[in-house]
């Protein structure tokens, strides 16, 4: 789950990383109450989960309250890159003397962590890693040993940070390290980390990714979820507990197993050249389990999208065997009633399939089409779509 | 031949008392696999009666292999105590731990698996994998044994349906081993580990490779197939309909910027002399070309 600006800054602060004082606002008046608040110049600062809001105009600096209020509502309700902005972050403005760029994250390929620090921050650190890998110190981190104060001097040392800097820079690094562990995060990035004229090193924005999987160890995470921004239907296949992605297409897709689904949606997408362009609707896998009622939720889901046209029921029985998977489909289409009214395709492979065709075909349901193989059943679901 | 298990294999199961325990080491028993015993914390000395064996339940991995000779260990325990679980294996010297367990934090991940590499003495396939089989010999983890039977061809994937399915398209020429990596960002066995253990093991004459969107573990794995692996393959990549940023049910499926799309991973391997299927079923022809059957 990647979070807001204002988040990563709550989280920066509640881990003893040094960040201005700031605000959050829905409205003008809450941005003209929070400059009050928060005294002097400040920065209005548009909160989307997207990069490149300072050029598309999301960044402002007001110089006193009523300012803030007139530029919090130029910004409230601005489309950055097809994000609608919903709040603001009225933060003490700085006056900054240099910028660096400070993170740690998970780094797959290696299988390990990585903190990654240079001396050139504030820029797209991809830039940095291309055009100057130089600046750009990669030093990877075992979970199990971790960043003391003398490792993070080391790593500092070794992005050559000016020494006037280094020992603050290392303190932040140590205080970060604790929020990357402490809170279960995949990437904690501050950019630019600054040096105020004053001498004092500041994070002034950031980046927090936290993993849903450890969820179970941080249940105040829940409450960092924006509910308003999630999907209609990516909220209710949640509470249902469907793991659904909600996407722009007209077949509706079930299937069991994420790597199956994703294929799945693909083959669709392919059936659909030959068909106008038709595309898969949705990611939704259902997993091994596949009773009646999960059967019966993701339908329910599919066909609650109105730019469904028609669905596509993709299992292969390995754990699962078909007749269940059959049975599930027949007492959904039961459960649903009149909410049924679209096509559904389906391909049934595997443990007991013989069973399982046979459960449908006795069935006759009107809106059911058994096909027996995945590209052939993704061509026709395709061909229903377009219609 | 096979990678990682042979028909000597002997299985202890963590996690056996638990619901999904039971109802797997029934099945890998039904297989024919040799499961000797589990391992419950708190439980050990007491045993357990599935279909006629009597497994011996143990408090810990050291414990179980001193009196059993088990080998292998295979997870079920929930995300919560699976970085316990796996500890333990690694501790006891365990030399193949294979964690089914959905769900684990990838710090906890990152954290044993950083301890496998500094104990040195176990391998660790998973997690959120479907485990491995070589078909006839032994079966470890959720794989269905009845599929596809013993045959020439090496199997490594990301994903256990898409494993199914593959196996399954391929049932009648059947498999040397067939491995779920799992589709977690941090996983014990990666693509490489299995291409070069395939490419070793004589009885494997060709190689099927199913990777999906995220990371970059398929670029890799085509640049040691160009270095290192004589035998052919064919490669199947699933994502190329997945938008950027959002996560594809496996945690490690996720399309960043411009890294991890399903084309790059498909021209690294065509880059490297993979011919890669557009579908499963076309890769399953791709492969049947090249071994003429």
């Amino acid at each position: 789950m990647d979070l807001y600006e204002y988040q990563a800054r709550d989280l920066f602060e509640k881990h003893g990383v040094p960040v201005l004082p700031a605000e959050i606002a829905t409205t003008a008046d809450e941005a003209e109450a929070a400059a009050v608040k928060i005294g002097g110049k400040v920065v209005v600062k548009a909160q989307v989960k997207v990069g490149g809001r300072g050029k598309a105009g999301g960044v402002k600096l007001a110089v006193d309250p009523a300012d803030a209020r007139e530029k919090a509502s130029a910004i409230l309700g601005m489309d950055i890159k097809g994000h609608e902005v919903r709040t603001v972050m009225i933060a003490a403005a700085a006056p900054i003397e240099s910028e660096y760029y400070l993170a740690i994250l998970l780094d797959r390929s290696n299988r390990t962590f990585l903190v990654m620090a240079s001396v050139a921050g504030g820029m797209e650190i991809e830039e940095v890693a291309h055009t100057a890998p130089e600046k750009l110190a990669k030093i990877p981190v075992d979970s199990n040993v971790g960043i003391d104060l003398a490792r993070a001097t080391e790593i500092i040392a070794s992005a050559k940070f000016p020494a006037d800097v280094a020992d603050q820079v290392s303190a932040v690094l140590v205080k970060l390290w604790e929020t990357f562990v402490s809170e279960d995060a995949t990437l904690v990035e501050v950019n630019p980390l600054v040096k105020t004229s004053d001498g004092k090193i500041i994070a002034l924005d950031g980046k927090v990714t936290l993993d849903e999987n450890a969820g179970f160890r941080h249940p105040e995470h829940e409450a960092l979820v924006d509910q308003a921004a999630e999907n209609a239907l990516e909220a209710a296949a949640k509470a249902k507990n469907l793991n659904y992605v909600k996407l722009e297409g007209q077949v509706g897709i079930i299937g069991n197993g994420a790597g199956l689904v994703m294929s799945t949606l693909d083959v669709v997408a392919y059936a659909g050249e030959k068909f106008g362009g038709v595309r898969p609707a949705n990611f939704l896998d259902i997993g091994g389990g596949a009773s009646a009622q999960v059967m019966a939720d993701g339908l329910s889901i599919i066909l609650g999208d109105k730019d469904v046209k028609s669905v596509f029921v993709n299992v292969f029985g390995g754990i699962t065997s078909c007749d269940a998977v059959a049975n599930g489909i027949v007492q959904a289409l039961e459960l649903l009633g009149a909410q049924a009214t679209k096509p559904i395709v389906v391909r049934l492979d595997g443990n007991n399939v013989a069973e399982g065709r046979a459960i449908l075909t006795a069935a006759a349901h009107p809106l059911i089409e058994q096909l027996d193989t995945m590209d052939g059943a993704a061509n026709r679901a395709a061909e229903l779509a377009a219609k | 031949m096979s990678i990682f298990i042979n028909a000597d294999s002997k299985i202890i199961v963590q996690g056996m008392t638990g619901s999904e325990g039971t109802k797997h080491t029934r099945r890998m028993l039904a297989s024919g696999s040799k499961v000797v015993g589990g391992v419950t914390p708190g439980k050990g000395g007491q045993s357990v009666e599935i279909d006629g064996h009597n497994l011996p339940v143990f408090n810990t991995v050291g414990e179980a292999m001193a009196a059993t000779g088990a080998n292998v260990s295979v997870i079920f325990v929930p995300p919560k105590f699976a970085k316990a679980a796996v500890v333990d294996a690694i501790d006891a010297a365990m030399p193949l731990v294979v964690i089914i367990t959905e769900g684990i934090p990838v710090h906890d991940s990152a954290s044993f698996y950083a301890h496998s590499l500094t104990k040195g003495t176990t391998r660790i396939i998973g997690p959120n994998c479907p485990g491995l089989i070589s078909p006839g010999k032994s079966n470890v983890g959720i794989i269905p044994a009845n599929i596809a039977s013993a045959g020439p061809i090496g199997l490594v994937s990301k994903s256990g349906t898409l494993t199914y399915q593959m196996m399954f398209e391929l049932r009648d020429i059947g498999f040397s081993t067939a491995v779920g990596i799992g589709g977690d960002p941090v996983v014990g066995t990666t693509h490489i580990d299995c291409l070069r253990a395939f490419q070793d093991d004589p009885e494997t004459e060709a190689i099927v490779m199913i990777g999906e969107i995220g990371g970059d573990a398929e670029e890799r794995a085509a640049a040691f197939i160009a270095e290192y692996v004589t035998k052919p393959v064919v490669g199947y990549v699933a994502g190329f309909t997945a938008p950027e940023g959002k996560t594809m049910g496996h945690a490690g499926a996720i399309v960043s910027g411009s890294s991890g799309t399903a084309q790059a991973k498909k021209d690294a391997l065509e880059a490297a002399g993979v011919k890669v299927g557009q579908t499963p079923s076309e890769t399953a022809r791709l492969l049947r070309a090249i071994l003429g059957r």
